[in-house]
């Protein structure tokens, strides 16, 4: 059952975009909000951390990448001085090479800052953690953005896909489909481990883990570091679905990819494994809908999503579904043999 | 028989703890003797729980000294201290309430012998299968997949004291642990932690309102007053000492 699930997940993640050619990027902006969705619910959800600086790691990873796959054939500092008036060729060579070395970059950047990051931040706790974490990511926005090695506010250009452009977008769309997957594989594992119960010790009383002898500091960086790492290889192929980047809007965008992955997840369900993916796909579908239908009334709609959601549904579809169906989440509740222990 | 050698496992040593112009815990010294059960009794606010939390690093000491197997410990934070083998609950009862209770039990493995990477290890047979038998030591053996929060008060006590054994720690410091628990339960927990120090070898520590509880537990009882150590001796001597007596009853 579990693995039937699995396999037509996988089957109908491949054959969307070749069903649908025209809905490519829709489909790679769907894995950016399941990746962002997921690694947030690690710290939001299991964990009881509430960051809403989650965003800072892709604006990050974004501008990690796009520094080493401009680098690795020009000067970054004229590259983007000459802001698109001399031609900058980029071999076939160079192109995948910097995209394979800006990625990687990017996830392991992103993972390694989280450290010194998660040291100060992991100090607060509740709404001051949130509202410091927010703060980290409004400000790496404002710093980009008068940093003129990196284009400051007028942002870099990506360098551009070698061949057809339907074939970058496949092409990407499959990055984030893989980036995807090891995320979800990689949590689904964690989850399954000791490491698991700890965040959730965490969540339930920090205090009363401490007591007992759990490396608290070290659980929550590493958890920490490990949506680090994602978020920012997401960003990273997010800058070069998008082409143009630019700190405000689409690199460090609090306001928008930083509210929708809690949205997302609050919507799906806080704390379930799966909830922050059916979370993604429901709200991104909302959004897409009401962007299109109600534009002028789209922050309205959100806004209101949010309110109900936060005031009738605070469980979200998979805690609702969890509370419906216990059995289906191998929850048990009476001991289930009762029959083997009459008759020991 | 408790194995009584002599030897201390916790040495206090005119220990001061104020807390702005409130002197909690004024010069206190006692020693807790390794593998016995050692009680500590005294007036609502006489600095019990004040004393509790300074040895296990909830909060720093003004003077003094706190030693665990001879080592100061004073200066430790509370997982250095907890990561020693040195292991407290608390009177108010916390345990983690949105996991069920074989998860509490498993999350409490004695993280001590672990190292930094051991986190991402899977939960092994052998821990399961002790996290089972703890929980029928205690008898909530038949509640096992329920939540801990919603267990009652008086469960949520009995979980907590299988995770602290759970956790293998050489002493156990328990506050209060017959607080709240109706009045048939009480001679059950007894029993246990009886059997806690005898057969699993735990030095135990342990705070008590109830008088006939710790009179039938400890075999040398502290006495605290206005956050000074009044007296100490056997139970027999407690009960018959005529300062301890006006402590309780008002005189002091």
């Amino acid at each position: 059952m579990k693995w039937l699930v699995y396999i037509a997940f996988i089957a109908i993640s491949l054959a969307a975009p070749l069903v649908f050619p025209a809905y490519t990027q829709q489909f790679s902006a769907l894995w950016v909000l399941i990746i962002l969705a997921m690694t947030w619910d690690m710290q939001g959800g299991q964990m009881g951390y509430n960051s809403l600086g989650n965003i800072f790691f892709f604006g990050f990873g974004m501008y990690v990448s796009a520094v080493v796959q401009v680098s690795i054939a020009h000067d970054i500092g004229e590259y983007t001085y000459a802001g698109g008036i001399n031609v900058f060729q980029f071999t076939d060579g160079q192109y995948f090479t910097g995209l394979v070395l800006g990625v990687a970059a990017a996830g392991i950047l992103c993972a390694l800052l989280a450290f010194p990051l998660g040291w100060i931040l992991f100090g607060l706790r509740g709404p001051y953690f949130a509202i410091g974490t927010l703060g980290v990511a409004i400000a790496a926005g404002e710093m980009v953005g008068t940093w003129e090695w990196v284009g400051a506010g007028q942002g870099i250009s990506m360098p551009p896909f070698p061949g057809n452009p339907d074939t970058a977008k496949f092409v990407l769309y499959i990055m984030n489909m893989i980036t995807g997957m090891v995320c979800f594989a990689v949590i689904a594992w964690l989850y399954s481990t000791r490491f698991g119960l700890a965040l959730n010790a965490i969540r339930d009383d920090e205090q009363k883990a401490e007591g007992m002898g759990l490396q608290t500091l070290w659980i929550k960086r590493v958890c920490w570091a490990v949506a680090a790492f994602f978020v920012g290889i997401c960003g990273a192929i997010y800058g070069n679905t998008v082409g143009f980047i630019e700190p405000l809007e689409v690199a460090f965008q609090t306001i928008y990819l930083g509210i929708f992955m809690v949205v997302a997840v609050l919507l799906g369900g806080k704390g379930t494994l799966w909830g922050p993916v059916v979370g993604a796909i429901v709200f991104h579908t909302l959004k897409e809908v009401t962007w299109t239908h109600f534009l002028g009334w789209q922050w309205v709609a959100l806004g209101v999503l949010i309110v109900v959601i936060v005031v009738y549904f605070q469980e979200g579809i998979m805690g609702w579904l969890q509370r419906q169906r216990p059995e289906w989440f191998g929850i048990r509740v009476e001991s289930r043999e009762p029959e083997a222990e009459a008759a020991t | 028989m408790n194995v009584v050698n002599g030897h201390a496992v916790i040495e206090i040593d005119k220990v001061t703890k104020t807390f702005g112009g409130v002197v909690a815990n004024k010069d206190i010294s006692l020693k807790v003797q390794e593998g016995a059960i050692t009680g500590m009794i005294g007036p609502n606010g006489s600095g019990k729980t004040t004393l509790f939390n300074s040895i296990v690093g909830f909060h720093p000491i003004d003077t003094g000294s706190i030693k665990f197997e001879g080592n100061e410990i004073s200066k430790l934070r509370v997982q250095e201290i907890a990561r020693l083998g040195l292991l407290r609950t608390f009177q108010q009862t916390r345990i983690y309430g949105k996991m069920n209770c074989v998860q509490n039990m498993l999350i409490s493995i004695p993280h001590r012998k672990a190292g930094l990477l051991d986190i991402f290890a899977d939960h092994r047979a052998e821990d399961r299968e002790r996290a089972e038998h703890l929980l029928e030591f205690v008898g909530l053996y038949e509640k096992r997949w329920l939540m801990g929060g919603d267990l009652s008060f008086g469960q949520q006590k009995l979980l907590e004291f299988a995770m602290a054994l759970m956790n293998e720690p050489s002493v156990l410091m328990l506050d209060e642990p017959t607080a709240g628990i109706n009045p048939t339960l009480i001679n059950g927990l007894i029993d246990r932690l009886k059997r806690a120090n005898e057969e699993f070898g735990i030095t135990l520590f342990v705070i008590e309102h109830n008088m006939r509880v710790i009179m039938n537990l400890a075999e040398h009882i502290y006495c605290l007053a206005h956050g000074e150590l009044l007296a100490e001796g056997t139970p027999g001597q407690i009960q018959n000492d005529q300062r301890v007596i006006d402590a309780y009853l008002g005189a002091h």
